[in-house]
């Protein structure tokens, strides 16, 4: 396969920022159908792949663990159940509350063990393809979050309730219809939006950062001379920020768990 | 002189975020040195509030590609 071709699509094309239409690169396509009245191609891509892989191995590692849960435990349930204590007791107790955390552990749970396996696939050599890249999969776990926390919100405090409750109390009569709108943007636009493009983004960057120092080093290997001793410095680089990457990987997948849990806590609160 | 203008735009958006999380971990560093039993409750807020600040720059590299 040609490196360059795969990974340097900007070197043969003249535009600048490059197009979300570059990155798209199926691996197997099916024709197109009518999608409410876009043509929509089927097909199936790398990241596709990546995430069937991730879903199957966390099935298969967590059934391996806990099918025979025992009280002095094996060394894999040790380190499943430091995963669980670590979402239960140190992201969903603390954010929603030790009255109603427990019905959505199992979710909080899941996000975190998927997008972690799932942006580490970023890294870990054969794959190196973070799923959470292609900004569909973010918006696809966003939506989730989203339903769940305004539909607790809503069996919590009723329709009307929901939207009374947003205002804090206590504020000065003039102000409340400004806070409203405030308040009605941040739960229903900016939270998703956020919460999807913070996940989008530092995946993207990280892995658009990664294929500059590696592809950057081979450019250089290739030039010959005095230029392909400077390759070497460049792999270290790339070396030391995929460790760089690994940490801020694992730091995303705890930050959009935790955000989810303190919206859903948000929802949840009795009173401002 | 070629380019684009939307990667000084991107530039720029990251100024503030970056002041901001260098201030949110200033403070948490601040707490932990002073009360060092603080430290696991004041992480998730340290956390938390580094990510809402880093929002704007995610922003940023969104609209750079649009």
């Amino acid at each position: 396969m040609n490196v360059t071709s795969v990974l340097l699509p900007l070197a043969e094309e003249e535009h600048f920022p490059p197009e979300p239409s570059l990155f798209w690169q199926p691996l197997v396509k099916f024709g197109t159908v009518d999608f409410f009245g876009m043509e929509t191609t089927l097909a199936i891509t790398r990241p596709m792949v990546v995430m069937a892989i991730t879903v199957g191995l966390l099935a298969w590692w967590l059934l391996a663990t806990t099918s025979k849960a025992a009280v002095v435990p094996s060394k894999g349930q040790y380190y499943t159940e430091q995963v669980y204590d670590f979402v239960r007791n140190g992201v969903a107790r603390d954010m929603i509350g030790s009255k109603e955390f427990m019905r959505f552990v199992p979710l909080l749970f899941s996000l975190f063990i998927l997008i972690l396996l799932n942006n580490w696939m970023g890294i870990i050599p054969p794959v190196q393809m973070p799923t959470m890249a292609r900004v569909g999969f973010p918006i696809a776990l966003t939506l989730i979050v989203y339903v769940v926390y305004h539909w607790v919100g809503i069996q919590k405090h009723g329709l009307g309730g929901y939207f009374a409750f947003m205002v804090p109390s206590g504020l000065p009569k003039a102000m409340i219809p400004a806070i409203f709108v405030l308040e009605l943007m941040t739960f229903f636009i900016t939270r998703p939006l956020t919460l999807a493009l913070r996940l989008f983004g530092n995946m993207f960057a990280g892995h658009m950062l990664l294929v500059v120092f590696i592809v950057g080093g081979y450019e250089l290997l290739m030039q010959g001379g005095l230029l392909s001793i400077v390759a070497l410095p460049t792999w270290i680089l790339a070396f030391l920020m995929t460790i760089f990457e690994a940490l801020v990987q694992f730091l995303q997948a705890y930050v959009f768990v935790l955000l989810a849990a303190s919206y859903i806590g948000g929802a949840l609160v009795d009173e401002h | 002189m070629e380019g684009n203008i939307t990667l000084i735009g991107y530039g720029l958006s990251t100024i503030g975020p970056a002041i901001a999380v260098g201030l949110i971990f200033a403070a948490y560093i601040n707490g932990v040195a002073r009360q060092p039993e603080a430290g696991n409750l004041l992480r998730p807020i340290a956390i938390l509030g580094f990510a809402l600040a880093e929002a704007l720059a995610i922003f940023g590299l969104v609209l750079f590609f649009l």
